[in-house]
């Protein structure tokens, strides 16, 4: 009887909540959320409350200011690519979910009263009123169309500044632009033809309709694949995390052990600003060098930096094949004075370690000051994987993707293996 | 009576293996495991459960236990990337052609592994299999 209250309640709740704007897809109560005991580790005095599970492949995600929580899938949950998450009573874990939009992607951004959400190929944006978390899913408009979509690393990552710009990554659907893709021994093409559309971060209109390439700037070029991007408000500028070229040691085996093939090149994190040039495919971050080389496919041998002197540097630098997919730049009150406006990384943990052992799995927070790296990276949350080491990448049990900040200066982090979402928190 | 039928069996798998294998389904697992080692592992994982959304695993799938033809015209011929369909799940990267880079031999060994590793247990292919799609499809 109590459960049949309970859910009564729940539905209730859910009603009132998604009356206007989003069709249905599951009510449950909290008691199925807390069944998922998923231990992540954090720093002392950090805790988290796990969100919702089960939501599949839930890529990127953000907040509205009424708390409400939109993650973008990867892969349609009941028909939706866009799931709401509404906790009515304050505990931290949702109450009632539905979903809208009918699209795959991984974007998902809020800004100046509009959620923006991509596909792998479009964005779209829709009305949002942020004091309800209420979306008119009929004011859905287009904004940008046509982008590269060819399969690999084809996430259109969002972010958006403070001067009605959109900036949308269209990573390169190639591992070094070689002639023959990933094929050991193909050289690299040089110019690489891949630039003109795709390897960097594209600047679009925040409300202009149908956009595309002729309508987008190029605001940074030679990024391979960046799925982490944030704009950062203390110094107006945008960040982005680089994914790393693979195969060194497969290809390379003469210029990289195997153990440097999984620790190189560095996921780079860089500080963009327009006409930047990050240098893929003709360079690599060499963590053994600790220096911006010329690639092996371009006649690089460990040494010649040649055309890799003028291109943009890294800020920070990190192991190779750890894949970082979300940037979050800290601006709450709720965590210690040493996390604002520093940096959280989610690195979604990859595969060409092997047989090294994989690693990343985790969420890292870089101190920042004045826009800038001041002290070392540290890993914040762990323990998604639920391996320690030795284990394959598809054994993991969560991958961590995407970072958001609640309005109450939580941070909100999301898993794309099963789709489970934590809301972390600080208290002395 | 009855154990002479088994037997027989056995004897006649272990003929028709010895006939088209060089050193039979043994021997032709160990050669086909360097060969993934070398050429598969990086992508497909050491224990062939791939990468989500990524690479596509080889444990029990149609893919890999189904026809040997069109397993081994994907060794052969690479993919694209996207074509691979697992209970709806998509997997990405491009698959690299091996025609240039394999024998026949390593091809068949390598599919005989795979397709006896990892959980799965399948028929061997033969270098005569491979060959014999290698010319077909020139």
């Amino acid at each position: 009887m109590k459960n049949t209250l309970f859910l009564a309640c729940s539905l209730a709740i859910a009603a009132t909540a998604f009356g206007s704007d989003s069709t249905k897809v599951k009510t449950h109560s909290t008691a199925e959320v807390t069944r998922d005991a998923a231990a992540i580790t954090l720093p002392t005095g950090f805790r988290s409350v796990v969100v919702a599970t089960d939501l599949g492949r839930a890529r990127h995600l953000t907040v509205a200011a009424n708390g409400d929580i939109f993650v973008k899938l990867e892969k349609l949950k009941d028909g939706k690519g866009i799931i709401r998450l509404h906790d009515a009573n304050g505990d931290g874990k949702a109450d009632a979910t539905s979903g809208f939009g009918n699209y795959v992607g991984t974007g998902i951004c809020i800004k100046n009263g509009y959620l923006y959400a991509s596909s792998n190929s479009d964005v779209y944006r829709y009305k949002i009123d942020e004091k309800t978390g209420t979306v008119d899913i009929g004011s859905e408009q287009k904004i940008v169309t046509g982008l590269v979509d060819n399969n690999q690393h084809n996430s259109k990552s969002l972010a958006l500044d403070n001067d009605g710009n959109i900036y949308v990554n269209i990573g390169a659907p190639s591992n070094c632009c070689q002639v023959n893709d990933r094929v050991k021994g193909s050289p690299g093409q040089d110019p690489c033809p891949i630039l003109e559309k795709a390897g960097g971060i594209w600047q679009f209109k925040a409300d202009k309709l149908n956009q595309s390439y002729a309508e987008g700037v190029r605001y940074a070029t030679g990024l391979r694949n960046v799925v982490g991007l944030d704009w950062n408000n203390e110094v107006n500028e945008l960040y982005v995390m680089q994914h790393g070229r693979d195969m060194l040691f497969q290809f390379y085996p003469e210029l990289f052990t195997q153990k440097e093939g999984a620790e190189n090149p560095a996921e780079e994190l860089f500080r963009i600003k327009k006409g930047a040039d990050c240098g893929w495919p003709y360079c690599y971050y060499d963590n053994g060098k600790q220096e911006k080389l010329l690639n092996p496919e371009y006649g690089g041998d460990r040494k010649k930096v040649d055309r890799c002197a003028d291109k943009t540097k890294s800020i920070v630098q990190f192991p190779g094949h750890l894949a970082p997919n979300g940037l979050l730049f800290y601006t709450g009150n709720q965590f210690p004075a040493k996390y604002r406006n520093g940096a959280f990384i989610a690195f979604h943990g990859s595969w060409n370690r092997a047989p090294e052992p994989q690693a990343g799995f985790f969420v890292v927070f870089v101190p920042f000051k004045d826009g800038m790296p001041s002290g070392k990276w540290e890993v914040f949350a762990d323990g998604f994987s639920g391996f320690t080491s030795g284990a394959s990448t598809g054994q993991a049990k969560y991958r961590p993707c995407g970072l958001a900040q609640a309005p109450d200066g939580s941070l909100v982090i999301s898993d794309d293996n099963n789709g489970t979402i934590w809301k972390v928190s600080y208290s002395k | 009576m009855k154990k002479v039928i088994p037997a027989t069996i056995i004897f006649i798998i272990a003929t028709s293996f010895a006939l088209q294998q060089p050193g039979g389904a043994k021997a032709a697992i160990a050669r086909g495991k360097t060969v993934y080692e070398n050429v598969c592992l990086a992508c497909h994982q050491p224990d062939g459960s791939g990468v989500p959304n990524m690479n596509p695993p080889l444990i029990k799938t149609k893919w890999v236990l189904g026809d040997k033809k069109a397993l081994t015209k994907i060794v052969l011929k690479g993919l694209q990337g996207g074509e691979i369909d697992i209970n709806g799940d998509k997997f990405h990267n491009p698959m690299p052609p091996q025609e240039s880079t394999l024998t026949d031999q390593e091809i068949a060994d390598v599919l005989t592994y795979v397709r006896n590793s990892f959980g799965n247990k399948a028929s061997m292919v033969t270098a005569a299999e491979v060959k014999a799609l290698r010319a077909k499809l020139k």
